[in-house]
């Protein structure tokens, strides 16, 4: 048996665990007759769509937990939380008769500013059909106590007293992303009104961020909730678009943002000329 | 803007211009280590410029290649071509093994390929987050620049581009239209049997790409190139905890077709990689300044990895075949050891 067993031994290690690899690219595609003015095609329209158990690190899991996340955000989301996805653990696609697609996900997902983690179970269903109808979510979080509540209140507190604060800010306020420690919070509830937008307008194939909140000025209200106007640059990494959106959002502590009012600025192409040098 | 020295680390994502200045200060600095040179135009007639970084040994020495700031708005990218110039430079002469890796290879590093594009993002605030680059618009369409990731020769204009001028994917009237594009061909082309390494630095997404990026095509050393990557994000991974996923474009993130990475690998160097850096959505573009040395710093022990895999394999043949085979040896004889005892 052991004489045996040092055979196989020796056999095994004159044998190359890995073959050689021999290089040969293959021949550049002839066909470069794609249509004029086609869409950025995904893959997946033209491939059958990931079914089944699904790789949590390829684009169909990741674009899935993004909108997870802003489904997340417009319901716990606050100026003093912030929630990202932080991995995808495992999930599941199927078709749905002739109706749409179901997503089942297991991630984790943190609150960004005081850095905690928690798992998530989601659902997500991504109708099929005319125009483009907002996919449905379901997934949950525990709001563990953090000091959030009293510092939503306070600062709720703070802009019904003095609206003057916030006037056509900027955030970030410049080109290398600083944002002033005070100015954080506003910059959140951009961020949280932008998500009830890119939670709309997600599909299987987008992955929506915010770029950059171009503009947001709290405005005087009778109500008792806070009310802003803002203007979002959104980007789409899909097609790598930057989109902009004009919104007018409430925000009380009891209520969180809901957004009243929401309109796509048209595309702005890139006409000006730069300055030539020589 | 503060100009860093080259002893505090980089903290200002800096204007071309000082760019500029920088890279003539290394060879000032390092003057028997690096030179400057100048392979191409720019649409706008600026000179590309590369950093030729290693010692001279008079012997044929073998080469990398690194280019950043192929997209205008992804500023953090030149910035971690000036970080690892600067790391090479002060570590080659008190680490034995990047010395070693500085007489068998030359490091080619562009720090920014895309200089027209860049300098547009700077402009003003409408034009920050620019991404093509600035060739004027084709007569029958009314937007400037072509995605100069999109125009190289590697299945050209097949999948992930789109022939409407104003997308962020226009791939140019034809492969290779484009200057900047050219710039490199013509460079890499001329030297392609000495490069075993082709890396790209793009960001944000915290992604390593391999090829291709077209779905139908896969590299020959596909599980070589994800075993690479696998090790590169792992390393990564131990400097800040930052997660980085590796994957062919169209299984992790969507197709691509005419990348620079395509077409290094089809001009048959072996090891290419896109690096997309930090952040994975929370700054995108306007990655703040407190994050940009931890991202360099996290992203260069991922690049440290593939060009020390991809020199060992051929300079110290024996020990990187040793290596990558006795793990697969290892599996082998216990798979054949618990058979056996199981009989």
């Amino acid at each position: 048996e052991i004489m045996r067993l040092v055979v196989v031994l020796a056999v095994l290690m004159g044998v190359s665990g890995i073959p050689d690899v021999t290089i040969s690219p293959p021949t550049a595609s002839a066909d470069t007759s794609a249509h004029p003015n086609s869409i950025p095609e995904t893959g997946a329209e033209e491939d059958v769509m990931a079914t089944g158990e699904l790789n949590p690190n390829h684009y169909p899991a990741r674009r899935a937990a993004q909108v997870v996340q802003h489904y997340l955000n417009t319901r716990y989301g606050s100026p003093f939380r912030l929630i990202g996805v932080q991995t995808v653990h495992s999930g599941n696609a199927e078709d749905v008769a002739d109706s749409g697609r179901k997503y089942q996900l297991e991630l984790s997902v943190n609150d960004i500013i005081t850095n905690t983690t928690q798992t998530c179970s989601a659902e997500l269903f991504f109708p099929k059909g005319k125009g483009q109808q907002p996919p449905e979510v379901k997934a949950l979080y525990q709001k563990y106590k953090t000091n959030q509540t009293l510092m939503s209140s306070d600062f709720a507190q703070q802009l019904r007293s003095d609206i003057s604060t916030l006037s056509n800010s900027k955030l970030p306020s410049d080109s290398h992303g600083h944002i002033e420690p005070d100015m954080k919070p506003f910059w959140h509830l951009g961020i949280l009104a932008s998500s009830f937008i890119m939670l709309n307008e997600s599909t299987e194939n987008t992955l929506y961020n915010v770029a950059q909140v171009a503009n947001i000025t709290q405005l005087t209200t009778e109500e008792d909730h806070l009310e802003f106007d803002c203007h979002t640059l959104l980007h789409e990494m899909v097609s790598q678009e930057i989109i902009h959106w004009k919104m007018l959002f409430t925000w009380s502590p009891a209520e969180g943002v809901k957004v009243v009012q929401m309109k796509r600025l048209p595309h702005r192409h890139e006409r000006e000329k730069s300055p030539k040098t020589n | 803007y503060r100009h860093n020295g080259e002893t505090s680390g980089l903290t200002i994502l800096h204007l071309y211009h000082y760019t500029e200045i920088w890279m003539e200060q290394m060879v000032k600095d390092h003057p028997d280590v690096v030179t400057v040179v100048k392979y191409g135009k720019t649409y706008e007639s600026r000179d590309i410029s590369l950093l030729k970084i290693g010692l001279n040994t008079g012997k044929e020495k073998k080469a990398i290649w690194m280019d950043c700031g192929i997209h205008a708005r992804e500023w953090i990218a030149p910035a971690f071509c000036q970080y690892f110039v600067r790391e090479i430079l002060q570590t080659y002469k008190t680490d034995a093994k990047m010395e070693q890796m500085m007489k068998n290879v030359d490091f080619y590093v562009t720090p920014v390929l895309n200089i027209d594009g860049y300098i547009y993002t700077w402009e003003n605030e409408t034009t920050r987050l620019w991404r093509k680059n600035r060739s004027p618009e084709p007569e029958d369409c009314s937007c400037y620049g072509t995605d100069l990731n999109r125009n190289f020769d590697a299945n050209w204009g097949t999948i992930g581009v789109s022939f409407n001028c104003c997308s962020k994917f226009y791939p140019g009237s034809k492969a290779m239209s484009e200057l900047e594009t050219r710039a490199v061909t013509d460079f890499v082309r001329s030297r392609k049997d000495s490069f075993l390494c082709f890396l790209s630095i793009h960001s944000y997404g915290q992604m390593l790409l391999i090829p291709y990026g077209h779905p139908n095509y896969t590299a020959p050393n596909y599980d070589e190139l994800m075993m690479v990557g696998q090790g590169a994000t792992e390393a990564i991974w131990k400097v800040h905890r930052t997660n980085y996923t590796v994957g062919t474009p169209p299984d992790v993130l969507y197709p691509i077709t005419g990348s620079a990475t395509d077409w290094a690998r089809m001009q048959g160097i072996p090891l290419t990689y896109i690096f997309e850096l930090r952040d994975n959505g929370t700054y995108r573009f306007e990655l703040p300044e407190d994050q940009i040395q931890p991202t360099c710093e996290e992203a260069y022990r991922g690049v440290l990895y593939i060009i020390t895999y991809a020199h060992d394999k051929t300079f110290n043949g024996a020990v990187a075949n040793t290596a990558v085979t006795l793990s697969a040896r290892l599996w082998n004889i216990l798979h054949l050891l618990w058979f056996i005892g199981n009989k």
